[in-house]
């Protein structure tokens, strides 16, 4: 049963609240999936840290916490790729000029180090300016290995 | 679970005893809060103990920056013990491990704020 689940596809997709209690929502909802996928407990770590920093920034820094704002959220497992989309309808950022947070004047900065970690712990992470308004992440991992 | 505090004196170093998560809301609030409360207090060596924290996310570890900058900033001094793997990896892809002075063992953290 469970190598059965492990190679059918899932889709999950929920329009979520411009809360934190989404945050543990859409991580739940990621790590449940991810774990039916057969990836191991590093990964399923991983995975819920970079989903819980994608949409803390949706709902704290896109949707400012807005209660007429939602985050579209898919989780999207195939045989090749675990794919998740993290949408706001805030203003959008310049994601192509955020600071380093790495870099030696930035290292004591008390915030910036979410979209840092959503790439460090996936496979892939994409940003998208969306029209008319909003930003779209998408954080992948790849399947091949398992 | 959210973060829980629990404050002691081992001579004149503080030891906070930290368990829980310190993520966004109220678990990284509750850490600002304390941390603020024993600057406030000119409590000026610090010792978290974070052995029992089981998740930290960006927001806390912005904490953690933001106390360390906070007591440095009033003439004291923040020191960490006993990290769990999760939270020392954090801290080792952040840069950040180096920055902090870690311990491994309460006795010689207290003993190296002398």
């Amino acid at each position: 049963m469970q190598e059965q689940s492990r190679h059918e596809a899932e889709t999950v997709e929920r329009f979520l609240d411009s809360t934190l209690a989404s945050v543990d929502n859409a991580e739940e909802i990621a790590v449940g999936v991810a774990q039916r996928a057969g990836f191991e407990e590093d990964d399923l770590l991983k995975i819920g840290m970079a989903v819980r920093e994608s949409v803390v920034n949706a709902v704290v820094h896109g949707n400012r916490y807005n209660a007429n704002k939602k985050v579209r959220f898919s989780v999207v497992k195939n045989s090749q790729r675990f794919t998740v989309r993290v949408a706001d309808e805030g203003d959008g950022f310049d994601f192509e000029h955020l600071p380093d947070p790495l870099a030696p004047e930035n290292l004591l900065r008390s915030s910036g180090r979410g979209i840092f970690l959503m790439r460090s712990f996936m496979d892939e992470l994409q940003i998208h300016r969306l029209e008319p308004a909003g930003m779209e992440f998408v954080l992948v991992k790849y399947m091949a290995a398992r | 679970m959210s973060v829980k505090l629990n404050t002691r004196q081992v001579g004149d170093v503080s030891v906070v005893d930290v368990a829980g998560r310190i993520t966004l809301g109220e678990g990284s609030s509750t850490l600002r809060d304390a941390l603020r409360d024993m600057v406030s207090k000119n409590q000026k060596k610090i010792l978290l103990n974070l052995g029992e924290v089981s998740y930290i996310d960006s927001s806390g570890i912005g904490e953690l920056v933001s106390g360390f900058t906070t007591v440095t900033n009033s003439g004291g001094q923040l020191k960490l013990l006993n990290l769990t793997k999760r939270v020392k990896d954090l801290l080792q892809i952040t840069k950040l491990y180096t920055v902090f002075d870690v311990h491994e063992e309460e006795a010689h953290a207290i003993r190296s704020f002398a």
